[in-house]
């Protein structure tokens, strides 16, 4: 990696300053992506700003909502008891990010702003009409992923906790990626009172999306049968070595009605 | 003392001595060795698979910060520094040589594959030759690059040397006889395979560390090689034209190899040359992406398989005609493996009265392609045991009988096959009948419908696969094309107390050896393995070595130093009469004594050393004190293990996921030393087979650029990717070494594919899938299933 400045601040308003004083500067949050970019020499930025010791890490129940700290990492969401509690599918998700090693350095908020197609966090942030809490703002879920790595997101603007509402049912299921085990398709279904929310990861071109044929039918009638006549379109989705838009699609559904039960 | 022989010796799963250092995290491999006054060798790779270099500009990288040295091609040519060259060639069918282009260390002139070297930057850190390297200017005028192998011969021509891209057009067998029997064959069975394409992805990637001492103008270059005196040989007599004993080559721990660590690379070189240029010690070490795209690769065939039948199922001729990828340069056995390792093994079990086979060898513009576990043997299985199994489909035999009626029958040994090699021994039956047996063979329809009820289909396969290796007698070898010797050396040295040293020519890289061969001395020895100390991998220490490759360790190495505690017992003997006053004619060596026959009179392994060396009373008119022996151990012939694998799986039909259920493995590897070590080569080989044949596959796009250069695409395996497997033995010691031994390492990687595969095509046949290529990924079986429902549908 090139050289490059790295200051580590005690809150979030220090980090902003911090990050000001640089040219091109980037927040650190658990660095599963922006260090082996770094490694890489693929990005150069003239300082990393370590939000870790912000104050960011903690997980709470908010009634309707639970609500878990933007540098919270992985492994602590898997073993929170009020997130099994609540939603044991996020947990769940959780626990199956990457490995050990990831899980215990990579945190919620570094995923969901880094907004990687094949990440599982996206999925749940969707699905669960979760609000994206930053330093300046509260985004709407439906409104914050923008595209493939991108979000709603300004410069400078962190991300310090997200609120995920509680469902009634959910599940998530992926379908990982036989090489790097990321999600080559990940579905997070969602039950509430008002209806049923699908998002799907790893799949599509644009980055992870709802998918509204499958909310309409799992809502009307939520079991795995209410799909069996649904044709899931491969238009938009990912083509690669792995996996074609065909297979995505084809996956898409399959993991969706494993995720009903 | 015959209580330690029981624990110790030959036959005993004594646990790995030189495990604590590994799994304590203390092993001390190349990149772990530094120098005072190193620095850091960084290489500038062409981005291109194939162009023309229009200049090169050295000057903003010469003068960035903490930069020693900058070098091209040019600076190499001027002080007249060979390339790698190839160990092993073959004629052509139009009588003429394989065609072998110089390899320079440095690309001189032309780029030939994403990764060729174009520049090396040495400078104080890595970090700072990294960025010195950003600022060479490479002007390229881009050519088309060659990528489709088959198609080679119709591509831009990559080397001046090689006419149609054709390194050599090999046959092997009788042509016209094996013709007539496909004429008048009762049925022929054709099929075309293809042999993906391997990384061989070594847990620890290259790297080299060359030191000059201007004292005695001498050479020490510390390096992950499989074979450190071969390294030498061809660095100091082929490359550097300077004195083998001004270079000391060490091959320290070493972190697996699989094949890709025989060969001499360009960087190693470079850094040799470079440390005396500079002055200073230099060091290179491969990061994965280097690994990826630098380390030799494996398999890379396409096979056109034709089986002929008579009308009772019978064999009588099998003609295969393969087109197989070297890849840019020729690398030092890539000639060997398609050929002499590959041809020679297409009568498998089998007795097969005709045989011809044709290879052709292309360069594309990718890296080159060389031996990787099992080399050769794998394609050569893979092709014929899967065209086994589909001939016993298409004459509705059980692929265990039709096996079974073409098996070489037990009493045809020493059996002369019709591809050049004769089999000292084998019996072929019994693997089959307890593979079978382990797997329950006879209940499988059983198990496929109650998997059908679930709504997976369950499928069934297996391989009975023959290995040559060890490798040959030094004489075959060089009647074959080769270029060295295939011998191996040992030398025991018995200290003054008793305790042993053992310095082989063989090279450990996660074999085990220093748990095998101590157990050999022990037992043969009568002697505690702990008094038993194993040395290999310094050019200054050991003997002259072949090193490790083809599953020779055991045979040849382990012969070797068996060999050598025959002539320290032999010597011993003589001590012993002396100091017992007796004939030697008339002392008996058993459990570490030396004992006149009928008497009580006896001397201890411990007492005859202790004399050789404190010679005060010593028979010194007719015998030298000391007491050390060296060996070199020629086989007569290949060893050949054999065996039955039989793989199990089940298929989604939802997602295409293959799980393999059940793993089967009968092996005949003659004599065991450490069966616990046998069965971990057993099933770390099975291991790569499956990734072979479910996950890894190396794949270039049309421009040349690998498209799975990590490991975000290219996928291993994995524990949770594999079963437990079950593994058994069988044995017909070999015939030709004292130890009755064979050879394990590539046994499981040579086996395993076919069965795999074969499992895979028999879950799919109930939906008219016949054919599956290499990996059998999800997609590619999802997509299988779904053309097989819509052909059913129409």
């Amino acid at each position: 990696m090139y050289s490059t400045k790295y200051i580590k601040p005690n809150s979030t308003s220090e980090a902003l300053e911090a990050i000001k004083s640089m040219g091109e500067g980037k927040f650190l949050a658990g660095g599963m992506t922006l260090i082996p970019t770094l490694k890489q020499r693929l990005a150069s930025p003239d300082g990393l700003v370590d939000i870790s010791g912000c104050d960011l890490d903690s997980i709470s129940d908010e009634g309707d909502t639970i609500k878990i700290g933007a540098m919270t990492k992985h492994a602590s969401v898997a073993e929170s008891g009020l997130v099994n509690k609540a939603i044991p599918a996020l947990a769940k998700l959780a626990d199956g990010i990457g490995d050990r090693q990831v899980r215990n350095r990579g945190t919620l908020g570094g995923s969901v702003a880094n907004n990687d197609p094949s990440a599982c966090y996206p999925s749940a942030v969707l699905a669960l009409k979760a609000i994206v809490h930053t330093n300046t703002r509260s985004i709407q879920a439906d409104e914050f992923f923008t595209g493939m790595f991108e979000t709603a997101l300004e410069e400078n603007e962190i991300i310090e906790a997200i609120s995920f509402s509680k469902p009634t049912k959910a599940n998530y299921v992926k379908f990982p990626n036989p090489a790097s085990r990321y999600a080559m398709v990940g579905v997070f279904v969602a039950q509430f009172n008002d209806g049923v929310r699908v998002a799907v990861t790893g799949a599509g071109e644009g980055g992870v999306f709802r998918h509204a044929e499958m909310e309409a039918a799992l809502s009307s009638n939520y079991n795995a049968d209410a799909l069996s006549a649904l044709e899931i379109s491969s238009e938009g989705l990912i083509s690669d070595l792995h996996a074609s838009p065909e297979y995505r699609a084809n996956l898409i559904k399959e993991m969706t009605k494993r995720a009903v039960v | 003392m015959n209580e330690v022989t029981k624990i110790d010796g030959i036959g005993s799963s004594v646990r790995r001595t030189e495990d604590k250092k590994f799994l304590t995290g203390k092993g001390r491999y190349t990149d772990d060795i530094n120098k005072p006054g190193q620095v850091q060798a960084y290489f500038l790779r062409s981005d291109v698979a194939h162009a023309e270099i229009k200049s090169i500009d050295t000057k903003a990288a010469q003068s960035a910060p903490g930069v020693v040295g900058v070098f091209t091609g040019s600076d190499i040519a001027a002080d007249k520094i060979g390339g790698p060259i190839c160990g092993w060639v073959v004629p052509c069918r139009d009588g003429s040589s394989t065609k072998e282009p110089p390899h320079p260390l440095l690309a001189q002139g032309k780029v030939r594959f994403v990764g060729d070297a174009v520049a090396v930057v040495v400078a104080e850190t890595m970090e700072q030759a990294k960025s010195a390297a950003e600022l060479i200017d490479v002007d390229y005028n881009e050519l088309t690059p060659v990528v489709d192998f088959v198609n080679a011969d119709k591509g831009a021509q990559i080397h001046e040397e090689v006419p149609n891209n054709c390194y050599f057009d090999w046959e092997l067998g009788d042509e016209s006889a094996t013709n007539k029997a496909i004429e008048s064959a009762a049925k022929v069975v054709k099929l075309s395979v293809r042999n993906n394409r391997l990384v061989p992805n070594a847990m620890e990637p290259r790297s080299a560390l060359a030191e000059y001492d201007s004292l005695d103008e001498s050479y020490t270059l510390h390096t992950t090689s499989q074979n450190p005196h071969l390294t030498r040989l061809v660095l100091a007599a082929f490359m550097f034209a300077i004195p083998e004993s001004k270079l000391r080559v060490i091959a320290p721990d070493v972190g697996g190899g699989f094949g890709s660590k025989i060969y001499v690379y360009i960087e190693e070189a470079v850094c040799v040359w470079a440390s005396k240029k500079i002055g200073r010690p230099v060091k290179w070490t491969a990061d994965r992406t280097q690994a990826f795209l630098t380390d030799c690769h494996g398999r890379d065939h396409v096979n056109d398989v034709q089986l002929a039948l008579d009308d009772n199922n019978k064999i009588i001729g099998l003609r295969v005609d393969t087109v197989c990828n070297l890849g840019a340069y020729l690398s030092a056995f890539s000639v060997v493996v398609p050929t002499i390792l590959h041809g020679t093994l297409l009568s498998g079990q089998y007795d097969i009265p005709a045989i011809y086979t044709n290879v052709k060898g292309m360069a594309t513009n990718t890296v080159n392609v060389d031996a990787y576990r099992g080399a050769g043997r794998p394609e050569a299985t893979y092709l014929l045991e899967r065209t086994m199994e589909t001939a016993a489909k298409e004459v509705g035999m059980d692929p265990a009988e039709f096996r079974r009626i073409n098996f070489i029958p037990k009493d045809a040994f020493p059996y002369q096959t019709q591809v050049a090699l004769q089999y000292d021994i084998g019996d072929y039956e019994p693997h089959l009948d307890k593979a079978m047996e382990m797997i329950d063979y006879s209940n499988f329809e059983k198990r496929r419908a109650e998997a059908a009820k679930r709504g997976m289909y369950r499928g069934i396969g297996m391989s009975s696969y023959i290995e040559a290796c060890g490798l040959a007698p030094s004489a075959v070898v060089g009647a074959l094309g080769g270029r060295v010797g295939q011998w191996e050396s040992a030398s025991v040295r018995v200290n003054p107390t008793g305790t042993i040293s053992v310095f082989t020519g063989s090279h450990s890289h996660g074999q085990g050896h220093a748990t095998t061969f101590a157990q050999i001395v022990a037992d043969k020895l009568g002697i505690p393995m702990e008094n038993v100390e194993v040395i290999h991998g310094d050019t200054d220490k050991t003997p002259f070595g072949m090193g490790s490759y083809g599953s020779r360790s055991l045979a040849s190495g382990g012969s070797a130093i068996s060999k050598a505690v025959d002539k320290i017992i032999n010597k011993s003997k003589k001590i012993a009469a002396h100091l017992l006053e007796a004939s030697e004619d008339d002392i008996d060596f058993k459990d570490g004594k030396f004992v006149v026959g009928g008497t009580d009179k006896e001397k201890a392994f411990g007492e005859i050393a202790l004399a050789a060396y404190v010679p005060h009373n010593y028979p010194l008119e007719t015998l030298e004190p000391g007491l050390e022996e060296n060996a070199f151990y020629d086989p007569t012939n290949f060893v050949f293990p054999s065996g039955t694998h039989i793989a199990e799986v089940e298929i989604d039909p939802a997602t295409g996921v293959v799980e393999v259920v059940d793993w089967a493995a009968c092996d005949d590897f003659g004599n065991l030393v450490n069966p616990m070590i046998v069965e971990g080569q057993v099933h770390g080989g099975i291991a790569q087979g499956i990734g072979q044949a479910l996950l890894e596959d190396a794949h270039y796009d049309e421009n040349g650029q690998l498209l799975t250069a990590s490991y975000m695409d290219y996928c291993m395996p994995r524990a949770d990717d594999l079963p437990s497997f079950k593994v058994g033995y069988t044995n017909t010691p070999c015939t030709h070494n004292d130890l009755g031994v064979k050879g394990c390492g590539e046994a499981g990687a040579i086996a395993s594919p076919p069965a795999l595969i074969n499992a895979v095509i028999d879950a799919l046949s109930p939906l008219g899938v016949t054919d599956m290529s290499m990996p059998a990924t999800p997609q590619k079986v999802w997509k299988a299933i779904q053309e097989s429902q819509s052909v059913a549908a129409e």
